[in-house]
């Protein structure tokens, strides 16, 4: 009965259980690419290591390690199936919305765990590209201020919107963006609804 | 070991007494409202002011000084919102804008009513712990300079077990003339709870955390006391509380409470023992653990406890797969963005309150179940370590 109650998808309690490719020892593990991102005060924390065949670009094997809750282990471990026979290109842009759809789902206030997953990989993958010389395949983040009273970025708005903000004034409470001045507040919402879309296939 | 179904979350709600549920089965067909005169309606009121004495005499208080509410919550909210009354009958005192004095271990049903009050209602300030979860009378006394209104202090903490000294907090607060309240939700029923011996104004009680039924509570208005209802329209409850009164929920707390006055001090010598037993085996078996709370003081069953470099949920999930029911204090958990609000409060770092669980035993807990929760513990902490980037 207690399997029937389970919040998460057979598939991530099966990953959550028996977890594929984690790190044993990072000193052993001989890679070419190391990524590590999270933020240990939300709970979660994740180490990412890639080996590439040099001459394929293709990523041969990947180990990772994981602090965090249930759906964070489970991302992280369905990635490392996912990336294992990949060409960098392909990997470097895997979505988190792949990732989920690959654990048949997780529930909405746990996406960010599968961000921080494909975030980890992606850092893997750059680091893999500077220690070769290849810094042109890095693909600048953007970091667009959005508020310029609050100095809030686009990025802080997408972490809002992955944190639950659903509406204008929670994005607002969450980030202080549009706070001051006001001027921001079509470009904050236009914002907050592109990442609803992109994370949560909101119909907006 | 052969898998077993372990609850061990009693602070978030007990199953009923089997005498609670054979008294609620009982009096099933009392359906007449208290309110009424003719003979339905006097066989409710006779059940409701029965339990009423039971409860009343239960905490020290006399029954004109029981209002029975929906919840603690609800309790709790009616003591902070009564204090922006302005009515002359309600005679509360008619500062323009109150001050409170509480604490930032409280339950969010007072810590979220103070901050959607302080909008415009009320001034609030919020008393810091020590490590163990101990409010320092010194920073109250320093606070009371300010002439609050009122005082109120959760007597023992729902999540890490600490109990506070209510008597000497009231007692300074009576000095400086405001009115003591104290949240005693997770007190009542597992500490000795009397109401002249602590002195305080308004206590808050509820049956669910006592092997009563949910969706009832009280409140403990010491005669005198200024009052106005947070549920208005009715005259039950002496004007103080509006609704028709849960006449079952009333049985089976007064019930649960009879069945506290029982059992309550040989199921505390227990469950210390099997805390005891519990806190030493976690200590052998795991290293690089933190308790969190008060060693001593502090409610028998509860004990809360961070596994370094392993996060709550994780911890609590796969208990949840070995049959065992905790809960945690993890900021994945909470629903909200940080680790739980009462354990950052002692001074420990997030990443640790991210790993805590908080372990409640009650009556139904056996030295078996405590044997396999640490065996269990074993073999969790050191697979989650082994995954784990900060471990």
């Amino acid at each position: 009965m207690e399997d029937l109650n389970w919040i998460y998808t057979e598939n991530v309690k099966d990953h959550f259980i028996n977890p594929r490719n984690v790190l044993e020892d990072l000193d052993s593990y001989d890679h070419d690419g190391y990524g590590k991102t999270g933020n240990v005060k939300c709970g979660d924390e994740m180490l990412f290591v890639i080996k590439v065949d040099s001459e394929k670009q293709i990523i041969t094997d990947c180990k990772w390690k994981t602090y965090g809750c249930a759906s964070a282990i489970a991302t992280t471990s369905k990635l490392s199936e996912l990336v294992i026979g990949l060409s960098l290109e392909k990997a470097y842009k895997i979505s988190p919305k792949e990732i989920v759809k690959e654990l048949g789902g997780l529930p909405e206030n746990k996406i960010h765990c599968s961000v921080m997953g494909d975030k980890a990989l992606k850092a893997a993958i750059e680091d893999y590209y500077r220690r070769n010389n290849m810094e042109d395949k890095i693909k600048k983040e953007e970091t667009r201020i959005i508020c310029e009273c609050m100095n809030v970025s686009e990025h802080e708005i997408e972490n809002a919107v992955l944190e639950g903000a659903r509406n204008y004034l929670r994005v607002q409470e969450l980030t202080k963006a549009g706070t001051v001045c006001g001027e921001c507040k079509d470009e904050v919402i236009k914002v907050m609804n592109k990442y609803l879309r992109l994370h949560f296939n909101y119909p907006l | 070991m052969e898998k077993r179904q372990i609850y061990l979350d009693y602070n978030a709600t007990t199953p009923l007494h089997p005498e609670v549920k054979k008294e609620i089965i009982e009096k099933m067909d009392v359906f007449g409202n208290p309110s009424s005169m003719h003979s339905y309606g006097r066989t409710a009121r006779e059940n409701v002011e029965t339990a009423r004495n039971t409860i009343a005499s239960f905490i020290g208080a006399t029954p004109k000084e029981i209002i029975f509410v929906g919840s603690g919550s609800e309790a709790n909210n009616s003591v902070l919102s009564l204090l922006t009354c302005q009515l002359k009958k309600c005679n509360v005192r008619g500062f323009a804008k109150p001050r409170i004095i509480t604490t930032s271990i409280e339950h969010p049903c007072i810590l979220e009513t103070c901050e959607c009050l302080s909008v415009s209602a009320i001034d609030a300030e919020y008393l810091k712990t020590d490590e163990f979860g101990k409010i320092n009378i010194n920073e109250l006394e320093e606070k009371l300079a300010d002439k609050p209104l009122l005082v109120s202090i959760m007597m023992a903490n729902n999540e890490i077990g600490t109990i506070q000294d209510i008597k000497k907090f009231a007692e300074i607060t009576h000095e400086k003339g405001a009115f003591f309240h104290t949240d005693a939700v997770q007190a009542v029923g597992k500490i000795p709870v009397d109401v002249n011996e602590l002195g305080v104004d308004f206590l808050t009680l509820s049956a669910h955390k006592i092997y009563g039924p949910k969706g009832i509570g009280a409140l403990y208005v010491k005669t005198g006391t200024p009052f106005c209802p947070l549920i208005r329209g009715g005259h039950q409850e002496r004007d103080r509380r509006a609704g028709t009164e849960n006449t079952l929920g009333i049985v089976g707390f007064a019930k649960a409470v009879e069945m506290r006055k029982i059992e309550m001090e040989e199921e505390t010598e227990r469950l210390l023992k099997l805390k005891t037993v519990l806190k030493e085996g976690i200590k052998t078996n795991i290293p690089d653990i933190r308790f969190i709370g008060h060693p001593t003081e502090s409610i028998p069953g509860t004990l809360n406890v961070s596994f370094m470099g392993v996060e709550g949920e994780a911890i609590m999930l796969h208990l949840d797969l070995a049959g065992i029911a905790v809960s945690t204090g993890s900021a994945c958990s909470s629903g909200s963005l940080g680790p739980s609000h009462v354990i950052l409060a002692t001074g420990i770092s997030e990443e640790f309150a991210n790993g805590s669980i908080r372990i409640s035993m009650g009556r139904e807990t056996t030295p078996e179940d405590i044997e396999y929760t640490i065996d269990s513990f074993a073999r969790i902490i050191p697979k989650l370590r082994k995954i784990s980037s900060r471990y």
